[in-house]
């Protein structure tokens, strides 16, 4: 009987195939871009689409485009990226795009398609066993046994990307689940619970009062800000915070723009290529406030030697960040918003109770830290015979009003963005923090494009990285995103170039990108604005040239000087966080 | 330290994988797995041993913890505890050492499974020292052939790791 009810509750339902309840359940997600690229074993997802106008697809030239632009829009939007690709290639080509938002705890869902159930195995064509190859580097992922559990599979894989500490999740679809000629009741559901997952929703009460009682007593604090305080919507309460308590901040390469870069209280990114005021004041600080970073070794230098006087506090969404690389004495695992909103409530009762008692020692502190300020760290010779990489991003910052979203690939150019554009708001800075991923800046940046057609949307990047995806040249021009790619030409792989200078005696192995080419005839090959810059003084007029062009993709190669290194770095190895070489041969 | 880590697994295709590859990614060591579904057949209940100090078991029970499919763990070491190994022996029974064998095997209160005219399969189990203890008591030419399930067991007492 109860069967009976059932059957005839489901004939009233829309009977659809498994291809197009896919895109009907990514319609219910809110979804309005897929990134992917068609191939055998989604072909019929590709017809549900066609047969639609709800969800736009963009066609990349290669599927490691697709991940990076879904994964741009996703940093941009704080919305999760969707990702379609073939089964084979297709999915081993998107690994290093998953892998690159994994590390970064970024929001994606990649659809890719698997070859039919009765093939899986068998070493059939264009077969790969995408969950097994992925399963490091997602938060989860599903192989969809039957057409009916596309919906429900669909509803977790975006509750899991977006809650909790994000990721990516693969939802691997076998061709035959999508037939056209199976037809299924579709029904898509309004909740999802999974008995095995249960983020967390608010910190240890009494865990926080011990952190306020320790903030507030302290006498050298220093706030060290990391990406979950973006990913987690908390750059709000954490500025409010801080201009609270009137503390120094620093941050993390993935942290910057959660607190306004240009305000006095930051004292710039702090690790490996930090500024002197940073670095100094997280080696010598009595109370360190972490919120939403991962102690990662690019910050920490040598772990023994770590902030050496410090009681640490730390803030995160994932228990496994917390003592992971650094034990910390007051844990705190929940989400920063409602974190922060409670610690911002404590702080204000206490200090009604005690007033504000360590006034005096933060204004000592202040004054020290002034004082590594006043080292000027970031501070480069320029000349009127060759451009300075330095020089050039802070035109870039000039030339966009500090107003850009801002990509950026990995090496030499990424830590001159991050040293020279300061970001004043989340999500303005696009770039591959954890993986370091070559080749993420042009196609990250064409998904922050996406997601805001009418914004200033920039690439800073080099001659090496950009041809790791330059191919994608061609979608900008199908799909008109008028990214502005500001390539730092130097001519050579620099960030590898400075590790051999610094470490392997100037042993130049393999850095030199010999018979580049002609960016500019390049990027008007492919029917976009080409302009090259070697002057100083063709600089910001070139510039200027370049962002007017508003619906254009304009490429400008830049000539800048091929010997300049990034400095601050951090003495290595066996360094604390205050052991930096300022200069070619000149350190602390 | 030697650490005995029980889990209740969601009883799907792939999760056994996830907890190996979980392992094998962060440089972990497992020494014994057993893995068999529970009374409730949505859940598979796994029990493994790993050599780690109580950093690195914070971080493994942690990182476990986290992947989807496992539903609830415990660190069956943290306190008082029963283990238990299976273990089956193939071993030489010709001449002599037909009665000398089936004497050890008394002595460890292993049963003799399996007969034929030159070998016997002995059944024992026990803790892991217990069976170590039982090939170190048969002479090495003996043993033929050892298959062993790997640690599985419970925390005493009224503690019990389910839904």
């Amino acid at each position: 009987m109860k069967n009976d009810l059932k059957t005839a509750s489901q004939s009233e339902l829309e009977q659809l195939s498994g291809g197009d309840m896919l895109v009907r359940s990514l319609q219910a997600e809110g979804v309005e871009y897929v990134f992917g690229y068609p191939g055998g074993a989604v072909l019929h997802i590709y017809d549900a689409l066609f047969r639609q106008e709800v969800i736009k697809h963009f066609l990349v030239r290669h599927e490691q485009a697709a991940t990076h632009m879904a994964d741009g829009y996703a940093r941009a939007t704080g919305r999760p990226g969707v990702v379609l690709v073939t089964s084979g290639p297709g999915a081993t080509n998107a690994i290093t795009g998953i892998a690159t938002a994994y590390m970064d705890s970024i929001p994606m869902v990649v659809i890719s398609g698997q070859v039919q159930s009765h093939l899986i195995g068998t070493d059939s064509f264009q077969e790969t066993d995408m969950v097994g190859i992925s399963r490091p580097i997602v938060k989860h992922s599903f192989l969809v046994k039957r057409a009916v559990d596309i919906p429900a599979t669909i509803k977790k894989a975006f509750y899991l990307a977006n809650s909790g500490r994000p990721g990516p999740v693969v939802v691997d679809i076998p061709k035959d689940i999508t037939n056209p000629a199976d037809l299924h009741p579709f029904e898509y559901p309004d909740e999802v619970s999974i008995r095995s997952y249960n983020p967390v929703t608010r910190g240890h009460s009494g865990q926080i009062k011990k952190a306020v009682t320790m903030l507030l007593g302290a006498e050298r604090p220093v706030i060290y800000s990391g990406g979950g305080v973006i990913q987690g919507e908390g750059a709000g309460l954490l500025t409010a915070l801080v201009k609270r308590l009137g503390y120094p901040i620093t941050s993390t390469l993935m942290g910057l723009g959660a607190f306004p870069s240009t305000d006095p209280q930051f004292l710039g990114m702090l690790g490996m290529h930090g500024t002197v005021e940073a670095n100094n004041a997280m080696h010598h600080c009595d109370v360190l406030l972490a919120v939403g970073a991962r102690f990662d070794d690019r910050v920490t230098n040598t772990i023994s030697k770590f902030c050496p006087y410090a009681k640490i506090v730390h803030i995160d969404v994932d228990p496994t960040s917390i003592s992971k690389n650094v034990a910390v004495d007051v844990p705190i695992v929940g989400p920063v918003i409602s974190v922060l909103t409670e610690m911002l409530g404590l702080i204000d009762l206490e200090t009604k109770a005690q007033g504000e008692h360590n006034a005096k020692h933060l204004a000592d502190w202040w004054a020290q830290i002034e004082g590594w300020r006043g080292q000027e760290c970031l501070a480069y010779e320029s000349n009127t015979s060759v451009i300075k990489p330095q020089q050039a991003v802070q035109a870039v910052y000039q030339a966009t009003g500090g107003g850009a979203y801002v990509s950026s690939d990995v090496g030499q150019h990424q830590m001159f963005a991050a040293l020279y554009y300061p970001f004043d708001w989340p999500r303005q800075w696009i770039n591959s923090g954890g993986l370091g991923t070559m080749g993420f800046g042009l196609p990250a940046a064409m998904g922050v494009q996406v997601a805001f057609p009418d914004a200033q949307v920039v690439c800073i990047t080099g001659e090496g990285s950009i041809q790791m995806n330059i191919q994608e040249l061609s979608t900008c021009r199908q799909y008109e995103l008028p990214v502005k790619i500001i390539n730092l030409n130097n001519g050579a792989l620099g960030m590898v170039r400075q590790w051999q200078d610094m470490q392997y005696e100037g042993r130049h192995s393999h850095s030199y990108m010999d018979s580049l080419p002609d960016f500019k005839a390049l990027a008007e090959a492919y029917g976009h604005v080409g302009i090259k810059i070697t002057k100083p003084e063709e600089l910001l007029p070139g510039l200027e040239a370049a962002f007017a062009l508003k619906d254009q993709l304009v490429f400008v190669d830049i000539e800048v000087d091929p010997n300049e290194h990034v400095y601050p770095m951090h003495v290595a190895p066996n360094g604390s966080m205050r052991d930096m070489w300022l200069k070619k041969g000149i350190r602390t | 330290m030697r650490r005995i880590i029980s889990i209740l697994l969601e009883n799907e295709a792939g999760a056994l994988s996830r907890v190996i590859g979980l392992f094998a990614q962060r440089n972990y060591n497992i020494e014994s797995l057993t893995v068999a579904p529970t009374d409730d057949v949505s859940l598979s209940r796994l029990t493994l041993t790993t050599s780690a100090s109580d950093v690195e078991v914070e971080q493994i029970t942690k990182q476990l913890n986290k992947l989807i499919e496992v539903v609830k763990l415990a660190d069956l070491t943290d306190g008082e505890h029963v283990e238990r190994e299976l273990m089956l022996l193939k071993v030489k029974a010709s001449g002599a050492q037909r009665a000398e064998v089936k004497r050890v095997a008394d002595i460890f209160r292993g049963q003799i499974i399996d007969v034929t005219a030159s070998t016997y399969a002995i059944q024992l189990s026990g803790t892991t020292e217990k069976l170590d203890a039982f090939i170190n008591a048969l002479s090495e030419s003996v043993v033929l052939e050892v298959v062993r399930t790997g640690v599985t067991g419970l925390s005493r007492g009224e503690k019990v790791l389910a839904l």
